[in-house]
């Protein structure tokens, strides 16, 4: 088997006494989908957030595309195709939309000492942000104030940028939290549209979002993966029924 | 968005910055040049804090080193004998943009009081140098015997001459700090003000840039401390001291921080309303922190925010 794109070794996290992070192996193949589920604080946050770079870990290695990236930082990890989106929105918001999508683009067109041409008259930067802005569906509000976006679109926007950065891997947590029914069915038809051809680790606590785009799901429990599997197979797990799923999600 | 309002108040304000040397002379009243000449170095001070505090989120609390550090460029080459002006506000620039390199390096690794306490000690280690220097004068200064001299028309003796000077440096600078701040390097450092994670978890290292705007803005208030002394014709340390450094940007936030008409209006308004109000009483800064208050409270964005096209915030 090829190497996986994504390898986690022993990796462990520290908060005082908490182990949030426990001596986690994890894989993600390339092209794959893998939901990360688990119950609130069993450390989901804290495991995107030392692959994104932007926590440490205390010990433990991380590899992408076959280079060992644990020491490396968040910028650092972004320019080799790790994008991530943030549980509690994470935006620039006194720039319009489309100004957030452009920096996403222009953070990865070259350095920016570039201390004369309007930034916002680039078209290499503008073109490519209306472009991922019509896919995730805010064309129609690229010239508002990210701060005046409704939640949902703000949630939108999270997406969009991490897609502007033209990433290998997605990092996503939680992406359909705190959307309506409507919003949350767009998101997750509009990420199995990318699935496949982005390899995507998804945390989610909706099920129906997570049966709906896992290839293969990890249930996480105080920093640790008890299982790994198939959607079926973890459906029918019965340590994961006892420790998350509870009876109704099983149906 | 009153777009067409603001080109319309900018000609004025520029009709009216060219024409107080005619009035004035017109009018027989020279003092008015010399306080216009004065606000208009202090505006170049507040638009290159600008730049860092309210473009860049860095609180710093000592920009006077840099008026400071430009004074003694010129006022010490001046001392030994050296006038040429190209070479002392070259040296201006060149020593303040240095200084500001470090204090930046170390400053910028560091976030809010700790930034503040940092850059403020930095300054008040170079007050202690000024004071202390006997040479060049320490604690009482020195005169400058001539101002900088340039070849040609432009004699800084000529005090209308002078007063031209400072306005198309000012100009200069504006429009500079104009394209920078729309600029991709103008974007980069806006975006780590608003949200630093976001800005790095998208790719950017924000550390270099923001040292690159910290020390920029070292250099062209290098120039503003050149052109101080010059005006003052008199060097002293009292240009570094750490109440001018909370002058400097009292104007900024009075102004419009995150603006670049907002420094030069909040140095208009300092430095009137100091005039106005030292010669009616000497507890004048009594009435400032009212004011300050006030402005911080009801005019978020200061002065500027008051004009026609003074809109929300643009990133
Ligand atoms: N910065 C921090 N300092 C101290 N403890 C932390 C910190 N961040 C997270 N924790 C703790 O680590 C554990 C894991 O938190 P984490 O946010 O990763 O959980 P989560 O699985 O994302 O939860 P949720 O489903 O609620 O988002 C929790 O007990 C949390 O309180
Ligand atoms: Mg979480």
């Amino acid at each position: 088997m090829a190497e996986a794109l994504l390898q986690v070794r022993g990796l462990t996290r520290r908060f005082g006494g908490l182990v949030a992070t426990d001596r986690l192996d994890l894989d993600i193949g390339q092209g794959e989908t893998h939901a990360i589920i688990g119950p609130n604080g069993a450390g989901k946050t804290t495991l995107i957030a030392q692959l994104a770079g932007d926590l440490r870990s205390d010990a433990g290695a991380v590899r992408f595309a076959g280079e060992d990236i644990t020491r490396l930082s968040a910028p650092a990890r972004s320019l080799r195709g790790l994008a991530r989106s943030f549980q509690i929105t994470s935006i620039f918001p006194d720039f319009t939309t489309l100004d957030n999508v452009a920096l996403a683009v222009q953070a990865h067109a070259g350095h920016s000492f570039r201390f004369w041409r309007p930034a916002r008259r680039e078209p290499a930067l503008r073109e490519p942000a209306r472009a991922i802005l019509a896919q995730v569906g805010l064309a129609g509000r690229a010239d508002v104030r990210a701060a005046s976006l409704a939640h949902g679109e703000q949630r939108q926007l999270e997406i969009a940028m991490a897609l502007a950065t033209g990433p290998r891997l997605l990092l996503l947590d939680e992406p359909v939290a705190g959307m309506g029914l409507d919003e949350s069915q767009r998101m997750i038809r509009f990420l199995a549209s990318v699935k496949g051809r982005l390899t995507i680790v998804l945390v989610e606590h909706d099920m129906d979002a997570v049966f709906a785009l896992a290839d293969r799901i990890s249930v996480l429990v105080y920093g640790r993966i008890i299982a790994t599997g198939t959607p079926e197979a973890i459906r029918a797990n019965a340590e994961v029924r006892q420790a998350y799923l509870g009876e109704d999600a099983v149906a | 968005m009153t777009s067409r309002a603001r080109p319309l108040v900018l000609g004025l304000g520029l009709v009216a910055l060219a024409a107080v040397p005619p009035v004035g002379g017109l009018l027989n009243q020279p003092f008015y040049v010399d306080l216009v000449r004065r606000v208009m170095i202090f505006a170049i001070a507040a638009l290159s804090l600008d730049l860092i505090l309210g473009y860049g989120g860095m609180v710093s609390f000592g920009h006077a080193a840099y008026l400071g550090i430009g004074a003694y460029a010129v006022g010490i080459l001046a001392h030994h004998g050296i006038h040429n002006g190209v070479l002392q506000w070259s040296l201006a620039i060149a020593a303040s943009m240095a200084v500001a390199l470090v204090i930046g390096a170390v400053s910028i690794r560091t976030s809010g009081v700790y930034f503040i306490m940092i850059t403020l000690a930095f300054t008040q280690m170079l007050y202690y140098l000024g004071i202390s220097i006997e040479e060049y004068g320490g604690d009482d200064g020195m005169r400058l015997a001539v101002r900088s001299q340039f070849p040609g028309p432009l004699d800084l003796q000529n005090g209308t001459v002078f007063y031209y000077v400072v306005l198309a440096i000012l100009l200069l600078f504006l429009v500079l700090a104009h394209r920078l701040i729309a600029a991709r390097f103008g974007m980069v450092i806006r975006a780590a003000r608003s949200n630093e994670a976001r800005t790095r978890a998208i790719g950017f290292s924000p550390y270099r840039y923001k040292l690159m705007a910290f020390t920029l803005a070292g250099a062209m208030c290098g120039l503003a401390g050149a052109l101080l002394v010059n005006h003052t014709e008199y060097l002293t340390p009292e240009f570094m001291h750490w109440t001018r450094s909370g002058e400097i940007m009292f104007m900024v936030i009075l102004g419009g921080m995150g603006t670049l008409v907002g420094p030069v209006l909040g140095a208009f308004a300092f430095l009137l309303l100091e005039n106005l109000l030292s010669g009616w009483t000497a507890h004048w800064q009594i009435i400032f922190g009212p004011l300050l208050i006030l402005v911080v409270l009801y005019a978020k964005r200061g002065l500027f925010g008051l004009l026609p096209g003074g809109g929300p915030r643009d990133g």
